[in-house]
């Protein structure tokens, strides 16, 4: 099985939040109590039991409304942050699988909450999260047990509109390259987000704070493993300056 | 719909008015987008902007109600710069058409307005025939009475200065959208039309979308690939509900609903539509075999010729009885009934004026309610101020299968009929509601035959025999729909072959009216035929490239995916758009090819038959004097209104509205005390009135409560905050919501003066979750359009303020 990549098109998202259902209902995560807090992102945020979450941006821009939809999850990175900085705390929860890529959490594994902290501030993407009540961390799975078996990743294969792709890395960085020189034209601020070092790859069509502001990581790209543990000596958070 | 939901991906304008296709018909959105990948504009016009509108090319507001404004202005436009498809208006339409001098129109009033009965007398509208009783025509469209001179000076009066002033939209967004639609005028342009409920509940529902028809035959759409009038439903199966009947003033296969004055088969017979014009084919004059056919479907070997195939045994309506929802409540509230059967549905919910609903539960000496989980209907008793010791209602709850758990068909807007098959059980004692029905009847019939009872013919000789070793068979019930011959047919009359006697029919053209055959609707004759079920059709061919997928389930009528589809060709069968030819006429072997045409006969030119076999006259209606309100749309205000003059005339409210007065239903109307627009709709994650996903913990976790939207300039005014709780309320009931302030609204600028507008979802009710909010409906009216009587929930006047803490104790 070769690498893998997500390729989500956020042109094409409608925010119908089938994804965010579906992961939940793969991974059989509870739905949480929330309530309506005048926005229509519910629940308000990533969690142990919310791995999948489409975030809505409204703002104004030339006096026209605009709303910007970003279904957030892990980037499952090239050099993943979260993994060396569990390794060099000597955190046994964290594991990459080495056929495709998926970085994975084993939610049964105790973590202290110091070390949470540490490993959801090395990444730059703001993903990991810890569960107060069993010690566990937990976030996307890339689906391992499905594609596994050859099927989509849950919130691939329900997603209506064609924002959710999947498949081996380079025909998703193929096509993630193919569909941004075709809308550049329409949409000259268009790019790929850190497209060369992670394997969730969006396309937005704006500057991504608009969409969330751990959209992108401005660190620089491809973090090596020496480069992630060096950083890990210094304070963490500093490995991107968005984080923290 | 006209056309399906893959045809979106044919258009090149894709006008989304009347509806919020995003969030409430997701899957759909992707046909869109495909669209969109090859160069479509789309274009969503909303009083909110909304999941769509984030989406659309171009997105424009008007104020809720006031679309035939909006619409009439740009009829006008269309007019005015020559944009309209010459060829396909003066053949495939009624523009040349000459109106008899009585019609008229002043003031906001069509001619025959009786004021004291609230309604027309229709014939004044008349369309003038010849001594052969043939339609006259000036094909010139320059008599003065032609339909086509009437249209231009009926929509002269909507000029962008008044449209603007009625819709709040601005006059360069008007010109925008109009510019845009109006380019699909040309033979190879396509443009199409989404709407839903944003549409039709209102007291102009039906004249909103004529007023889209209208435009859509102007502009040559209708009939076409990429084109048409598109419903999309908000029910999965509520297409095919209405195709068997489900409204009271229609039976399977849209055959009027008998009444006290056609006594007899012959009495009904002579309502069939006729037309003595040789080139209309006037589909309808075949519906005394579709009428004979039903009651032998129903009354089997009891139905015979000689005694009108039991037609007595029909229930028949009063001469001019309404039995639509909206009285159906009213009479129920006035104590008219005993029992109700609240099947799949939430009416405690789902119904405009709720509250009124409520109470008329009460009335009841007894109710049933079936659905999959527990609901606001069936727990009315112990709902927010209802005293359980007072009311005398009996409610039985009967659990049913949800659409997993039990096989069948059901019919999606673009009118596929699609067999979907059974993959679990249902949940302890829950049945299939085909199979509740069944046994149900059957209880009846032994109650009948042992208590006795009146009138017991059609009771204990309805053919029910859907069973197959005492178990309900579903597919008997789908080959009973489609119809079978009754009798050995050694050379029928349509292609003089044999047909063996209890063999399924073809279709529909082989019925007939004589009792040789059944068919419990016509409509869908040639779905389940000896060649099989043709619904369970699964094959991915798709022959004209145009996504049509002949051999994908099964298409009423006749597997025909594009109806009036002989509007796309001209008057010798050539496509007039050959990139997206939909029929083409093969002169050489005299048969089209493409899609199925509607009917066999050949083009126009040659001898053939208009396009539009189901009109009488055999062409598109742009003047249609059959409506209760009028032949042309015309602009009036929502029964409850921010202006006290309706910019276009003196008439503010349609003049032909039944007004419900007296008990619950008050209305208000420039009153200070509910100074805000308010509209109703749905979001992606709930449906309906939330029975099925308020249950549903990841749904109600994504939108827990009610809220109700509302702008920044809004918010600054009452002093409310995003996030705060606020009191909704009309003259007829309260919410309690939460505010979401948002720059996704504005305020509109009506008349000279600014008109809020707010909106809320009816998705929630009291009974789960605990602190969800209770239904939207509790606020709008009981006020319906006069042709269909849908109620308007989709424009009314509110008041919304803050919940201050002092308030919040109280409450």
């Amino acid at each position: 099985m070769a690498d893998k990549s997500f390729f989500i098109d956020t042109i094409k998202c409608t925010a119908c939040r089938g994804c965010q259902i579906a992961c939940k209902q793969w991974n059989m995560n509870p739905g949480t109590k929330t309530v309506q807090r005048g926005s229509h992102q519910n629940p308000e945020d990533l969690s142990f039991a919310t791995f999948k979450l489409v975030r809505f941006s409204e703002f104004e821009d030339n006096g026209k409304p605009k709303w910007y939809f970003f279904p957030d999850q892990c980037r499952h990175c090239l050099e993943p942050p979260c993994f060396y900085t569990a390794q060099s705390l000597g955190v046994k929860a964290i594991a990459r699988d080495d056929e495709t890529g998926a970085v994975i959490y084993n939610p049964k594994v105790k973590v202290k909450e110091a070390d949470a902290k540490a490993i959801k501030e090395s990444c730059p993407w703001d993903i990991p999260r810890w569960d107060k009540k069993t010690g566990g961390m937990a976030k996307c799975t890339m689906c391992i047990d499905r594609i596994k078996e050859g099927l989509l990743p849950a919130c691939v294969k329900t997603c209506p509109t064609g924002t959710m792709n999947f498949g081996d890395r380079d025909k998703m960085l193929d096509m993630a390259q193919k569909r941004l020189s075709e809308v550049k034209k329409m949409y000259p601020k268009a790019q790929l987000l850190n497209a060369e070092s992670i394997r969730t790859i969006f396309l937005v069509i704006d500057d991504p704070q608009k969409y969330h502001k751990f959209a992108k990581a401005s660190a620089p790209q491809g973090i090596t493993r020496s480069a992630a543990i060096k950083k890990l000596i210094k304070p963490l958070v500093n490995l991107s300056p968005l984080a923290g | 719909m006209t056309n399906h939901y893959i045809d979106f991906r044919n258009a090149d304008v894709i006008l989304n008015m009347g509806s919020n296709v995003a969030e409430n018909h997701p899957v759909s959105f992707k046909w869109i987008q495909a669209a969109r990948e090859k160069g479509a504009i789309f274009i969503h016009v909303d009083p909110r902007f909304t999941r769509t509108s984030a989406k659309a090319d171009v997105f424009v507001r008007l104020r809720s109600g006031t679309d035939i404004a909006f619409l009439g202005g740009m009829i006008k436009y269309i007019l005015d710069n020559n944009l309209y498809d010459e060829f396909y208006v003066k053949n495939y339409t009624n523009a040349s058409y000459i109106v008899n001098p009585k019609y008229g129109f002043d003031d906001g009033l069509f001619s025959g307005y009786n004021p004291s009965k609230r309604s027309y007398d229709q014939s004044m509208w008349a369309i003038e025939k010849d001594e052969s009783g043939i339609s006259k025509q000036d094909i010139s469209l320059q008599n003065e009475r032609c339909v086509f001179q009437l249209l231009r000076k009926h929509y002269s009066r909507y000029t962008l200065e008044k449209v603007t002033a009625i819709t709040g939209t601005p006059q360069e967004d008007l010109e925008k959208v109009y510019k845009a639609y109006g380019s699909t005028g040309k033979p190879d342009k396509a443009g199409t039309e989404l709407y839903a409920m944003g549409w039709t509940q209102h007291t102009v529902g039906v004249q909103n979308i004529r007023a889209m028809s209208i435009i859509q035959t102007l502009l040559g759409n209708m009939g076409i690939a990429g084109g048409g009038v598109n419903a999309l439903r908000g029910e999965s199966n509520v297409q095919g509900s209405t195709d068997q009947g489900l409204l009271f003033h229609i039976i399977p296969g849209y055959l009027p609903t008998p009444r006290a004055q056609w006594a007899k088969l012959e009495d009904y017979n002579k309502t069939t539509p006729s037309s003595k014009d040789p080139r209309s084919v006037n589909w309808w004059k075949n519906r005394p075999k579709y009428v004979a056919s039903l009651l032998k479907s129903l009354y089997g070997d009891k139905a015979v010729k000689d005694n009108d195939f039991c037609y007595s045994w029909l229930p028949k309506l009063e001469p001019t009885q309404d039995a639509s929802w909206l009285n159906l409540f009213d009479e129920m509230y006035k104590g008219a009934f005993t029992g109700f059967f609240a099947w799949g549905m939430n009416p405690a919910c789902s119904s405009a004026n709720a509250g009124k609903v409520r109470q008329a539960l009460g009335k009841l000496d007894w109710m049933v309610n079936v659905n999959v989980f527990d609901n606001e209907t069936g727990y009315f008793w112990k709902g927010p101020g209802m005293d359980p010791a007072k009311i005398k209602t009996e409610v039985f709850q009967l659990p049913c299968a949800a659409f997993l758990e039990k096989e069948g068909s059901i019919s999606n807007s673009g009118r596929w009929m699609q067999w979907r098959w059974k993959c679990a059980n249902p949940p302890g004692d829950a049945l299939p509601d085909g199979e509740i029905m069944y046994e149900l009847f059957k209880k009846v019939q032994a109650l009948y035959k042992k208590d006795k009872g009146p009138f017991t013919d059609p009771i204990f000789n309805l053919k029910w025999d859907y069973e197959t070793n005492g178990k309900f068979d579903i597919h008997k019930v789908a080959k009973e729909i489609n119809g079978y011959f009754l009798e050995d047919i050694p050379e029928h009359p349509v292609d003089k072959k044999a047909y063996k006697k209890g063999t399924l029919v073809p279709s529909f053209v082989f019925l007939l009216d004589d009792g040789r055959t059944s068919c419990g609707n016509w409509i869908y004759s040639a779905s389940y035929t000896e060649a099989g079920n043709m619904a369970a059709r699964r094959k991915k061919n798709d022959p004209t490239g145009l996504g049509l997928y002949p051999e994908w389930s099964w298409t009423w009528p006749v597997n025909r995916r594009i109806i009036y589809n002989r509007a796309s060709v001209d008057l010798d069968g050539k496509p007039r758009n050959p990139n997206r030819a939909l029929l083409k006429w093969d002169a050489e072997n005299k048969k089209w090819l493409g899609d199925i045409p509607d009917g066999p006969a050949p083009p126009m030119g040659t001898n053939g038959v208009y396009p539009f076999i189901m009109k009488p006259d055999g062409v598109a209606s742009i003047f249609g004097p059959g409506l209760k309100d009028g032949p042309f749309p015309e602009h009036y205000e929502p029964l409850e209104c921010p202006i006290e003059k309706n910019i276009m005339s003196n008439q503010r409210i349609n003049p032909a509205i039944k007004i419900f007065e007296g008990g619950m239903d008050t209305f208000a109307t420039c009153d200070p005390k509910y100074p805000f627009v308010c509209t109703t709709y749905r979001v992606t994650e709930h449906w309906q009135t939330g029975v099925l996903t308020r249950w549903l913990p990841w749904l109600i976790e994504a939108e827990p409560q009610l809220f109700c939207e509302i702008s920044q300039e809004l918010a600054k005014l009452r002093g409310i905050s995003n996030g705060d709780r606020v009191i909704v309320e009309t003259s007829r009931g309260k919410v309690e919501a939460v505010a979401i302030v948002t720059l996704r609204l504005k305020p509109f600028t009506i008349a000279g003066q600014t008109i809020h507008q707010i909106g809320l979802p009816w998705h929630f009710g009291w009974l789960q979750p605990k602190d969800g909010g209770d239904s939207a409906n509790l606020l709008t009216p009981t006020i319906g359009d006069p042709n269909t009587m849908i109620p308007e929930s989709k424009a009314f006047m509110a008041n919304v303020t803050k919940i201050t803490a002092k308030k919040a104790g109280k409450a």
